[in-house]
């Protein structure tokens, strides 16, 4: 049980990394708005000059290779969900870190999701 | 919510299916062989490339990829709760063809999350702006 809620917590903490890194450097390069393919193409050469993106992008590989490691030796109904305790860490940075607004209703959704992943433990 | 074109419908349906047949056949496909008596770092990377494995990767890439083509086309509103049947699926795929043994716990905490993605997807998704895209 130990073995399995510590990859959880590398999967939480690499997905939160890559979600944050990637937020940030999203802004920063402003919305895609062009779909065509040259817009695509110049969305991506933009891309590519954003550093903290490739750092991003490294820690989603990360936790994929993590997620498949914990679906050997976990359950299937406990790894997905357990992996949902992103979604408070990450709530919680985007206040931090991101400064965005969490209203009372997404606080709310955030403990919600804890006490469904508590429950897990338990 | 208004009628929805069919395209996106079938979109939706896609997204679900890649995401819980792909996290189905990751653990299918580790769990299966070797591993279990050898967790040595060769056998990992076996089972990373075996046939079932591969198979899981390529539909959570579709999945990926009809996600963001999914929400181009629909509000993240719709998109989240939406796509957070997933969980539920996924106990179920575990608990059908994986023989694991869900308890009545696991299925409250697998709710309580579905529960908790279905109120933050009632709040407005931008915080800042109000534009509408």
């Amino acid at each position: 049980m130990i073995l399995q809620w510590t990859l959880v917590m590398l999967i939480v903490v690499s997905t939160t990394i890559g979600d944050l890194l990637q937020s940030i450097e999203m802004k920063r390069h402003g919305e895609v708005t062009d779909f065509r393919p040259s817009g695509i193409k110049a969305a991506l050469i933009g891309f590519a000059k954003r550093p903290l993106l490739l750092w991003a992008i490294l820690s989603m590989a990360l936790s994929f290779f993590t997620f498949m490691v914990l679906l050997s030796i976990a359950d299937l109904s406990f790894a997905v969900p357990a992996t949902a305790g992103s979604y408070v860490v990450e709530t919680i940075l985007a206040r931090l870190l991101l400064k965005e607004h969490i209203t009372s209703y997404r606080w709310a959704g955030v403990m919600l999701v804890t006490a469904g992943v508590a429950l897990l433990a338990a | 919510m208004t009628r929805m074109p069919f395209k996106t419908r079938i979109l939706t349906l896609v997204v679900i299916l890649t995401n819980v047949l792909g996290n189905f056949a990751l653990s299918f496909g580790m769990k299966a062989r070797a591993l279990a008596t050898s967790p040595t770092f060769v056998s990992y990377v076996s089972a990373f490339f075996s046939p079932v494995v591969l198979l899981g990767v390529s539909l959570l890439v579709i999945w990926l990829l009809s996600r963001m083509a999914l929400m181009s086309w629909a509000d993240l509103s719709f998109v989240l709760p939406i796509t957070s049947l997933g969980y539920v699926l996924s106990a179920m795929m575990g608990h059908w063809f994986l023989a694991e043994r869900v308890t009545s716990q696991r299925w409250a905490g697998t709710l309580l999350i579905v529960a908790g993605t279905l109120l933050v997807s009632f709040t407005p998704h931008k915080s800042q702006s109000e534009k509408k895209s």
